[in-house]
């Protein structure tokens, strides 16, 4: 691990999920190898990398859905993960309301699926066929779902992937209302940028090893992590020390950092977007 | 004279009882499209009969072990050689031609092969009865005590691994639970016509269902349905009982499936009133 990662990882916080030297190479094909992640309660850790790099599969092995090849995976006895896989088929032949799509996944009573179906933004859906819902809908329930496990980490595969740029942002607006409410750990990867390099804590770049890791600015700003996003990533700081400044600013309320808004105000942020635009056209 | 001496009575209970397992179980069969297996796993039962008829076992056990041997050796991992359907397709009739080159070499003993072949739910005893209930009930049983793993393996494994379960095992029940249902069902509807008592009452059920309890039960209702109007219809046409229910199951679902998009349609339409 990089001093990077322990300097602003909570210091003495026994991790919930420790990964050492994993190797995963299904039929002799490395997908990761040589692995060293931990995660300790309370952070937001943002797993970014091109397409193929082992994302998901490292969040896999995370839950425990696939058995490494090499190394070890410790879990503490505290550990209980809340999974939003990337993409949830629930088969057409299958039908099931949010309902009970909440209530298989555990929930107790009738008042906490209520209270989270409110919490995710889908009170009143709690009827409908899982099969009508929206992708964002969709999304929201299998967070519901996640959170009705009260969970001390929450694992997020590129759980945005088809919703629109809005809907992005409200996403994982909510992810992080629910981290302050639930106070637990969150692990995600994610294609967008920008968004989640604002909300994270520590940042870690893979591209089948952990290339760099730590706090977004660090990482940014890291010849490897450059290597691997071109020079469109200096949009992506730029946003992230705004929409960063700008939570100091206002103090935490409600108003959350919606990053398009304040592009109209600050020149630098929107020239620094445009050019991290063309470079990724 | 009690009433389980009418040999009508007995059929009829004899397939509501399989029916009643067969519809839940097939609703697993259908949602994570399993018919193939199924099927595998059914025409096996015939080679099962064909080896406890030579060595002497119950045919009961020879079925259950056929049927259970061919499901878990369909279950391992075949690393990708073959597509998973050509292999069950190899499988599948493997066991039933291999079942009924088995049969014929068994001189001296006589065997009735249509009876294995289509079912002939009309000379069921008591004791078949007791049997088939005592299956259909663990069968039942099984489900019920293990339907959220069950329900979360089969909307997602990896869901499953994530809230500690093991997908494996849920599948492994599931296969214990079909090798037994068609251990117990041979007598009713036949090796052939065993995956249509899974996957029609199941198939129908599906435009009127909300909640996958709610297909489950009504696939089992459906399956009764068509075993007390499929025997009916063997008693008064004189055709054979097991295809008789079979067909019957499947107007149920071609009524279903001519009806059911218009009931969605009012449903939704209902819902936007409300």
């Amino acid at each position: 691990m990089s001093p990077e990662g322990l300097a602003i990882a909570v210091p003495h916080a026994k991790p919930l999920i420790e990964v050492r030297g994993l190797t995963v190479a299904p039929g002799g094909k490395r997908i990761l190898w040589d692995v060293d992640l931990a995660i300790r309660p309370d952070e937001i850790v943002t797993l970014v990398g091109p397409n193929g790099s082992g994302k998901t599969t490292l969040l896999r092995a995370i839950v425990g859905a696939i058995r490494p090849d090499g190394g070890e995976i410790r879990r503490s006895p505290s550990l209980r993960i809340g999974y939003v896989p990337q993409r949830l088929a629930i088969d057409r032949t299958m039908p099931i309301t949010v309902d009970r799509f909440l209530a298989l996944g555990g929930a107790t009573d009738a008042a906490a699926l209520r209270e989270a179906l409110e919490r995710v933004g889908i009170a009143g859906l709690g009827g409908q066929q899982m099969a009508t819902l929206s992708g964002g809908q969709f999304q929201r329930a299998v967070l519901a779902r996640a959170l009705l496990r009260r969970p001390t980490m929450l694992v997020l595969d590129e759980a945005t992937q088809g919703l629109d740029q809005p809907g992005v942002a409200a996403f994982y607006r909510l992810i992080e209302e629910v981290r302050r409410a639930l106070g637990c750990a969150v692990v995600m990867a994610s294609h967008d940028l920008h968004v989640v390099m604002s909300a994270s804590d520590r940042v870690i770049c893979l591209n089948g090893h952990v290339c760099c890791e730590g706090t977004p600015t660090v990482v940014s700003a890291r010849p490897e992590y450059r290597a691997l996003f071109g020079l469109g990533t200096e949009g992506t700081l730029a946003l992230y020390r705004h929409v960063h400044d700008h939570r100091h600013d206002v103090g935490g309320t409600d108003g959350a950092p919606c990053g398009e808004d304040h592009h109209h105000h600050h020149a630098p942020a929107d020239a620094d977007r445009s050019a991290g635009k063309e470079h990724e056209a | 004279m009690s009433l389980l001496d009418d040999f009508m009575i007995r059929a009829a209970l004899a397939g509501i009882g399989v029916a009643l397992a067969a519809g839940p179980l097939g609703c697993f069969v259908v949602w994570r499209r399993m018919a193939y297996f199924g099927d595998a796993t059914a025409h096996a039962s015939l080679l099962g009969v064909a080896l406890a008829l030579a060595s002497d076992l119950p045919v009961l056990l020879g079925v259950l072990g056929a049927a259970l041997a061919t499901a878990l050796v369909l279950s391992a991992r075949w690393g990708g050689t073959y597509a998973a359907d050509t292999l069950l397709g190899v499988v599948a009739h493997a066991s039933l031609a291999l079942g009924l080159v088995a049969v014929s070499f068994l001189h001296g003993v006589r065997i009735d092969l249509m009876g294995y072949l289509f079912g002939d739910i009309l000379a069921v005893t008591r004791a078949d009865l007791a049997v088939i209930w005592a299956g259909a009930l663990a069968v039942a049983a099984l489900l019920v005590l293990r339907w959220r793993g069950l329900m979360t393996a089969t909307l997602s494994p990896d869901l499953a691994f994530a809230e500690g379960r093991d997908p494996e095992r849920e599948r492994l029940v599931l296969t214990v639970a079909l090798a037994l249902l068609v251990a117990v069902a041979i007598k009713v509807v036949g090796a052939l016509l065993i995956t249509a008592m899974l996957i029609v009452p199941a198939a129908a059920a599906r435009g009127f269902a909300r909640t996958p309890e709610g297909m489950a039960a009504l696939a089992a209702l459906i399956g009764a349905g068509a075993v007390i109007a499929g025997v009916a219809a063997s008693f008064r046409l004189d055709t054979p009982a097991g295809p008789s229910i079979v067909v019957a199951a499947v107007a149920v679902f071609l009524a279903a499936a001519l009806a059911g998009p218009r009931l969605a349609e009012r449903r939704a339409e209902n819902g936007r009133v409300v």
